[in-house]
């Protein structure tokens, strides 16, 4: 299945991007995806997750098209 | 980023916050107090005595303006809300400028205080927004939660 990864704050300037395009296998969840993102492991305690813009656990199962997004810890306001 | 209906405004911009028109959008007849909060940049002093230059704002956009919608969903399940908005800034924002604005009218005051404070605090722990230091030698960082 091919998902959409989006990568803000810190974590985007670690990666290197702001957007990844991944293939993952049936029935990944949000945290295998997570894990193949390199920088994001380190982060990874800290790290929230949203699947099609409402946030998810790391057991959620992905699905063809959806767009993850790895959320550093928030500090808008 | 934006959803303007007649009694609720709310989006992400990355021009300075329009206070004035914030306040007018949510003045009404049928509301006797109008609350209004802003987050504003704050100076301070980093470490090895680094200043404080501005802050600059990052937001996943799309999901923000939904988790606005949501926001003023439960706070108009708890309050008798008239009008309200909520405007966040991206971008550069210097020292005293507002990032973001809460604006809300009910027809006692009591209710647009608790929700104005509502609104923000939720906003602040939930919205996905996040603020770099950017300091006074070109350096920025993250900031962590619990620090501002």
């Amino acid at each position: 299945m091919r998902i959409k990864v989006r990568l803000f704050a810190g974590l985007r300037e670690s990666v290197g991007t702001d957007e990844l395009l991944m293939e993952v296998p049936e029935n990944a969840t949000v945290a295998d995806a997570a894990g193949r993102v390199p920088a994001a492991q380190t982060a990874s305690g800290s790290l929230a997750y949203a699947v099609n813009r409402a946030y998810a656990r790391p057991q959620t199962i992905l699905h063809d098209g959806d767009e993850l997004a790895l959320i550093p810890p928030v500090s808008g306001g | 980023m934006a959803g303007r209906s007649s009694s609720e405004w709310l989006e992400l911009m990355a021009g300075p916050i329009p206070v004035a028109e914030a306040i007018a959008f949510v003045a009404d007849p049928s509301a006797g107090g109008i609350d209004v909060f802003l987050g504003t940049t704050r100076s301070e002093t980093g470490p090895g005595g680094n200043v404080l230059a501005a802050l600059e704002y990052e937001a996943y956009a799309e999901m923000a303006i939904e988790q606005f919608r949501d926001f003023a969903a439960r706070a108009r399940a708890r309050w008798p809300i008239v009008k309200l908005v909520i405007l966040h800034r991206t971008g550069r924002v210097g020292l005293a400028e507002p990032s973001v604005i809460i604006a809300v009218s009910t027809p006692h005051r009591g209710d647009a205080f608790e929700a104005c404070r509502f609104l923000i605090d939720t906003l602040k722990v939930e919205a996905t927004i996040w603020k770099k230091s950017m300091w006074a030698d070109g350096s920025g960082t993250w900031v962590a939660p619990g620090a501002m």
